[in-house]
């Protein structure tokens, strides 16, 4: 027998231990499971945990339950979300008066609440557990396979899971070597955009010379609309140690870093809490596992800057600079943290690193296309029904994560484009929605793979306005360092502002074309390089809505105010007169019973009526 | 003087004196003080040997540091796409206004800072907004200004799932 919270002298400590922690919950034949992801969190779920775990202390019945908190289960849309085994029944939007209820009939009882069931929208079946949910069934589960079981604060967990079990397997009976092998057979590519392939660039870093490398974890998840990372860090932050403790040995560091973004609070802390219980087990620090092997792991929190995901910016600000990147002349893996041979990967690649070691190098290269293997976590936001995280093969369909996945477009609008790469992504339009998701393909299409993040536009949405949208947003985030970028961004956000006021010029797009052409040639890092990447891809797709712009001042998806105007419908206008009431310039007409009329010449654009009107009866013409 | 240099003594420590860890000990006067005073930025770039242009180059460079004194509460507004396609640039215009309001400043009358920031990852809940560390989701202009108007100076609303 292994003590609960012994240090672990040896490789062989981890697969006992676990055995143990496995006989161990056998003994508890009910679990209840609580959804505290942020995305649950702020629906209240912490307060259904404790409720749950009252309810179990509370019961005189003789039936052991125990109740856990566990990581992000990816169905955001539907949160608060419980899940009871036996039988993995999947409770969605609980509230907390369900909570006596299900305890009493599902826990105690064992039958079934059918109000609290996923009911597909299409066919009106319910799905008892995930798996049955379209949602859910579609996806491929390797890196997000223990979110949302395992308790992300109790190290005894992953444990459980099998975690650990790859590094005892590393230590015990791989060489470095053979590690890299292993990980250059599965062509994994780096998750955070750049798809470079990881197993190549940990072999230049284990052939640089030098002593004192270092490791670091790219947390600094900056896409808006993207929350993969922030996921895996809250949910199982045991994943991203152990891939970065392999990767350690395979490379030879001594010292690691987690770089987190300083908005995602619940995945410091959870990581902090994680670092600290492998250390006590003997995971972290000096002989791990009994070996001569020493490594650490320090975590840094981001300062807000969206930059700081690039690596060259985000080791400058590890080193208590500011977050400016530098020219990459010079290898990150021959010189990078403090000139010492760095090996950076993002937070999904070095969780995939466990499961590549356990399943072997080849298992992994059998899953994807030809260049782009494994699976791939996307948030899946924006317009469409199922917002949430998913986790996917490489090679599958656009069409399939939009429609089949995600339930399609929300409020049966048409699909417009979908958004992927980040802000330096493009949008892709409707015609193109089979395309495969694979590093190359995307980037053919004009848009990339990046960190993962897939935002659904509707016909609402105006293309002209996204490019400005993330226009603006990375010339706010552009460090000013090298003045394509700080420059160029500024003329490029002017031209589009003037296009979205209607007062474009005719030769604006071939001037938004030439800065885009410049800024990709002479930008010094990738979030200059690619800036240009929204506007190229909306115009390249949507070049007609850009003219209606420009010249005929209209907005197709009246979205420009301005660019469109309002109009009464005059059968839906039930006369009750709060338009006429709200309206700041005396615009409308109209009398009891009579449909109102807006006076044309006198209306200045506002959209008050279309806010305030309670029918619907106020259009966008 | 002696407050803040056994303040800062005590976070320089923290970290071992390591320079490449200016920005978690800035984090942490931060956090301890509500914004960086510049007399303990000075105390610090003494001790760490840094001047004081290149603290000042950091506090500037990264969103998250401020230099004045922070409102009794803390606004977020999440502009991340997804709340900005459900209408978060309205909401921020409109929180400005009522409550003049510059982004990344704090209230005439103290009450809260406002910082509207690129993406919290919370995109399920769009339109979000966090009131010291609340999370509030689906919020539209009314319910957002509903919201900072039901706050006051004495009572503090930290939540314990963001606290940290």
């Amino acid at each position: 027998m292994i003590s609960t919270d012994a240090k672990f002298t040896s490789p062989n400590d981890i697969a006992a231990f676990a055995r143990q922690l496995r006989n161990k919950s056998k003994a508890i034949p009910k679990v209840v499971r609580v959804c505290i992801g942020t995305g649950c969190a702020a629906k209240d779920s912490r307060k259904l945990y404790e409720l749950f775990q009252e309810a179990a202390r509370k019961s005189s019945r003789d039936v052991r339950v125990e109740t856990k908190n566990v990581g992000c289960h990816g169905f955001c849309e539907r949160g608060p979300i419980v899940v009871i085994d036996p039988g993995e029944i999947f409770y969605q939007q609980v509230e907390e008066p369900d909570v006596a209820e299900i305890f009493r009939e599902t826990i105690l009882g064992g039958r079934i609440l059918e109000r609290l069931l996923f009911e597909d929208p299409l066919t009106g079946k319910k799905a008892t557990k995930a798996a049955e949910i379209p949602f859910y069934n579609v996806q491929k589960r390797v890196v997000l396979s223990a979110n949302g079981l395992i308790d992300p604060t109790q190290i005894t967990d992953y444990l459980a899971a099998g975690g650990y079990s790859a590094l005892a397997k590393v230590i015990s009976s791989m060489s470095p070597e053979q590690v890299i092998e292993q990980v250059e057979e599965s062509h994994l590519r780096g998750r955070g955009g750049g798809g470079f392939p990881t197993g190549r660039k940990w072999r230049s870093c284990r052939e640089a010379s030098g002593n004192g490398k270092y490791i670091i974890c790219n947390g600094d998840e900056g896409d808006p609309g993207a929350f993969m990372d922030r996921s895996i860090m809250e949910g199982n932050p045991h994943s991203v140690i152990e891939g970065m403790i392999i990767g350690a040995y395979a490379v030879g560091a001594e010292q690691g870093y987690i770089y987190v973004r300083n908005e995602y609070p619940l995945a410091v802390r959870h990581l902090t809490g994680a670092i600290a219980q492998t250390r006590k087990r003997g995971l972290l620090g000096k002989n791990i596992l009994g070996s001569n092997f020493s490594f650490d792991i320090r975590i840094n929190r981001g300062g807000g800057a969206f930059v700081c995901g690039e690596s060259s910016a985000l080791i400058a600000s590890l080193e208590g600079k500011p977050g400016e990147p530098r020219a990459k002349y010079v290898h990150m893996v021959e010189s990078g943290l403090h000139g010492k041979p760095t090996v950076l990967n993002n937070v999904e690649t070095w969780t995939n690193v466990p499961k590549i070691i356990n399943n072997g190098g080849k298992w992994f290269a059998d899953i994807g296309t030809e260049k782009s293997k494994g699976t791939k976590v996307f948030s899946l936001v924006g317009k469409v029904v199922n917002t949430g995280l998913v986790e996917v093969p490489m090679g599958i369909s656009l069409r399939r994560i939009v429609e089949e996945i995600g339930g399609g477009v929300k409020d049966d609008k048409k699909f417009k484009a979908v958004q992927t790469g980040g802000p330096s992504g493009g949008c892709i339009p409707a015609e193109h929605l089979d395309a495969r998701v694979d590093f190359d393909e995307l980037t053919k299409l004009g848009s990339m793979m990046g960190s993962g993040g897939m935002i659904v536009m509707d016909e609402d949405t105006c293309m002209v306005q996204v490019a400005r949208y993330f226009t603006e947003f990375l010339q706010k985030e552009s460090c000013g360092k090298c003045t394509p970028c700080r420059e160029g961004l500024a003329q490029m956000l002017h031209i589009l502002t003037r296009i979205t006021k209607g007062e474009g010029q005719a030769d604006d797009l071939d001037k938004l074309k030439a800065l885009a052409e410049l800024l990709e040639g002479t930008a010094l890092c990738a979030l200059g390089k690619t800036a240009a990447n929204p506007i190229l891809s909306t115009i390249r797709y949507f070049q007609a809505e850009y003219e209606a712009h420009i010249q005929q001042r209209r907005c197709p998806a009246k979205e420009c105010k301005g660019l469109f105007r309002y109009k009464i419908d005059e059968e839906a206008c039930k006369a009750c007169g709060i338009c006429l009431k709200n309206c700041p310039v005396d615009a409308i007409v109209g009398e009891k019973k009579v449909p109102h009329k807006i006076i044309q010449e006198k209306c200045t654009l506002c959209g008050t009526c279309w806010d305030k009107c309670p029918f619907s009866a106020v259009l966008k013409v | 003087m002696a407050e803040e240099s056994q303040l800062i003594d005590e976070i320089v420590d923290r970290y071992e004196g390591e320079v490449g860890m200016l920005i978690p000990m800035m984090q942490d006067l931060q956090a301890e003080i509500g914004y960086l005073p510049v007399d303990h930025l000075r105390y610090m770039g003494k001790k760490l040997e840094v001047p004081m242009s290149h603290l000042y180059a950091v506090a500037t460079f990264y969103s998250s540091f401020r230099l004045a004194p922070k409102g009794a509460h803390e606004v977020t507004l999440c502009l991340g796409t997804v709340c900005y396609l459900k209408g978060a640039g309205e909401i921020s215009q409109a929180i400005c206004r009522e409550f003049q309001v510059a982004p990344g400043g704090t209230t005439p009358d103290r009450m809260f800072s406002y910082n509207p920031v690129n993406c919290v990852g919370a995109c399920a809940l769009a339109p979000v907004m966090v009131v010291d560390g609340k999370y509030h989701g689906q919020v539209t202009m009314e319910s957002a200004l509903e919201i900072l108007h039901g706050l006051s100076l004495e009572e503090q609303t930290k939540e314990a799932t963001t606290a940290e």
